[in-house]
């Protein structure tokens, strides 16, 4: 699509069709969506597309149960797959993605995220952190979690969760928003055919007469098995957290107070962080784009620099809990946050930031 | 390992299917699953597609099947073999797809999924072992289950103002435009399992001319679910289920 005669292929493009147009560049051979706001523009865009890319499968299945289990037979038959929703349809394919990570089978799962709980609203949220990062379905199993913060990332972290998923044999799940789907913005979109396509020796692809049949399951029904497969699991997760950790620090040189932040929220706190030096006060920005693995080490790293945390989500207060977990007591951390759709401004959080900083420190 | 001692003067007139594995199965004895088993193995051996090839089974009796056939297998979550079985055939289209279900499996938690792939047309097999009962988690009550018959969980047999009637699947399944080959078929009698074999073999043709979904019910027997000897189950089976599940072709291609 497009020829640009060597030149950056940079468009202006609304957040979940540019993700879609990444899936496409990157790859991509089959999809399976549902409808849901704030995401449906993924599936309209590449059933629109579709005709341009005849080699991908592109379906609307009957529902997100159909669809993550469409994605289980696809990825074990060794194509790369992505499928995309909002935060009830994530919901529904909990088992599905618990048997995927049992089974180690590689996928791109994209949360445009809701306001919750039940059926809640259209409008961004981030209150799926827990459900994203500390499992969500059953049993000891972790995503890799990627959080985009502009239309820019929602394209790269295409490219990224599809390398690092089939790196691991793990699902990776792009955990975005309303608001970064909705939003458009300049993107530069990577040319098509940079990542090369998986060639996987375990997918069922027909039992050739030179080796074993390849099964793809996740029942080992005998204990000591099960404790095998999850020890090996839990050991994979261990490498991903020690090779994966991806974050950004903004400020944070001589900043009195760190805000943490993902995806949009990261972008209100970039406002905030101006309008605090312009009244001298020295505010930084930890930025996790790894939620899992999460970045402690960095968090940490500024426990001795800063007087204080101040974690914003809009949720109720999720990843606030993994930087204390960071921050082990030794240091003041804050949160503040809105729910249900709505967004903090930076003005709100300027406000929390003048409540908190220069505080005698209590840990 | 084939046994390729032939004494003098014998003559082979019963073989295993080599796309069978050696691994002894976990049925019970008189149990209709491995039978199933073996003759869809036949066919693929003599088909000889077994490199083209891919299973799924899903939770139920059978969810071990990937031990005793020998081609590419997935195992599913319970209820969406064929929506797994989709998602294999969508991405690798000329191979042979199946799914094989139980009646707790395509009929109840899955039924969503078993209309809409046939529905959709897929050409994929889909094998649906119906023995009105959850045999894998103790003999519960199936939506296939006969009014008044006692499981574990309709201890006083089923009643339909509660309960339901019997879902009779196949026949609406039959109704689907995507629907091309919908019979209903049984293992209890030698004549009987010819005929099953049949039955496969022309749904593998039918697939490979990608004519849409084949869809094969084998009402069969849970002899430990029904509480009967192997014998028994098999009198009660032709007693009670025929009647209400009759045996035949209800869409068979001209
Ligand atoms: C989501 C979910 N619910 C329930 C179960 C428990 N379960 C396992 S097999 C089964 C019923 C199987 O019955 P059927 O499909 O008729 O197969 P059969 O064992 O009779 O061959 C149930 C309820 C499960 N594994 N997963
Ligand atoms: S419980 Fe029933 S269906 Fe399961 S193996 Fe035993 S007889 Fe067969
Ligand atoms: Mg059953």
């Amino acid at each position: 699509m497009g020829n640009t005669n060597g030149n950056p292929d940079v468009r202006l493009m609304k957040g979940n069709e540019a993700l879609a147009e990444a899936a496409l560049r990157a790859g991509m051979k089959a999809y399976f969506g549902y409808p849901i706001t704030p995401q449906s523009e993924v599936l309209e865009y590449l059933t629109a597309h579709g005709p341009e890319h005849p080699e991908v499968v592109i379906l609307q299945a009957e529902s997100e149960v159909a669809a993550i289990n469409m994605i289980y037979g696809a990825s074990g038959a060794g194509a790369r797959v992505m499928i995309t929703s909002s935060s009830p349809g994530i919901s529904l394919m909990m088992e599905g993605i618990s048997y995927m990570a049992s089974a180690q089978l590689p996928a791109l799962i994209v949360n445009v995220q809701r306001g919750g709980p039940g059926l809640g609203t259209i409008q961004p949220s981030q209150g799926d952190y827990f459900q994203a990062v500390k499992g969500g379905g059953h049993g000891d199993y972790r995503l890799i979690v990627l959080a985009p913060a502009s239309v820019q990332e929602m394209v790269d972290h295409v490219f990224e969760g599809f390398r690092l998923s089939e790196k691991y044999r793990n699902p990776a799940m792009i955990l975005a928003d309303g608001a970064l789907g909705q939003m458009m913005e300049k993107v530069v979109l990577p040319p098509a055919g940079s990542l090369a396509p998986p060639d996987f020796a375990w997918a069922t692809s027909g039992k050739s007469s030179t080796r074993d049949r390849n099964v793809v399951t996740s029942l080992f029904i005998q204990p000591e098995r099960m404790e095998q497969i999850n020890l090996a699991l839990q050991a994979k997760y261990r490498t991903i957290e020690e090779a994966e950790v991806r974050c950004e620090s903004i400020g944070m040189d001589d900043a009195d107070v760190a805000l943490v932040a993902f995806g949009l929220t990261s972008r209100i706190c970039q406002k905030t962080m101006e309008l605090a030096r312009a009244k001298g006060i020295k505010v930084g920005l930890i930025r996790p784009i790894t939620l899992f693995p999460f970045p402690y080490t960095v968090v940490r790293s500024y426990v001795d620099r800063v007087e204080a945390f101040l974690t914003v989500e809009m949720n109720a207060g999720q990843m606030v809990e993994d930087v204390r977990l960071a921050v082990e007591g030794n240091r003041p951390v804050h949160f503040t946050g809105r729910m249900g759709g709505m967004i903090p401004t930076p003005e709100e959080i300027l406000a929390k930031v003048e409540t908190i900083v220069h505080q005698p420190a209590k840990a | 390992m084939e046994n390729t001692f032939i004494p003098v003067g014998m003559e082979v007139v019963y073989k295993k299917p080599q796309t069978l594995t050696d691994t002894p199965m976990h049925y019970c004895p008189g149990c209709g699953h491995g039978v199933i088993h073996k003759i869809l193995m036949e066919v693929i051996d003599e088909m000889g597609i077994q490199s083209e090839t891919i299973g799924v089974a899903p939770v139920g009796c059978s969810v071990f099947a990937y031990d005793y056939m020998n081609v590419d297998m997935q195992e599913a979550a319970h209820g969406r073999a064929s929506a797994v079985a989709t998602g294999v055939k969508r991405v690798r289209p000329d191979k042979f797809v199946y799914s094989y279900q139980g009646d707790g499996d395509l009929a109840a938690i899955g039924t969503g999924e078993t209309i809409h792939t046939v529905n959709r047309g897929e050409n994929i097999l889909m094998l649906f072992v119906n023995n009105g009962i959850y045999g894998m988690t103790g003999g519960q009550m199936a939506p296939t289950s006969l009014l008044g018959m006692k499981t574990s969980t309709s201890p006083f047999g089923r009643e339909a103002s509660t309960m339901g009637y019997p879902l009779k699947i196949t026949e609406l399944v039959a109704q689907l435009p995507g629907a091309y080959y919908v019979t209903r078929q049984s293992v209890h009698t030698t004549a009987n399992v010819r005929k099953l074999k049949k039955a496969i073999e022309a749904s593998f043709r039918y697939q490979k001319e990608k004519k849409g979904t084949c869809f094969i019910e084998v009402v069969s027997n849970c002899p430990s679910g029904w509480k009967m000897t192997p014998i028994e189950a098999n009198e009660w089976l032709e007693k009670n289920m025929f009647p209400y599940y009759p045996l035949g072709d209800l869409k068979a291609p001209k």
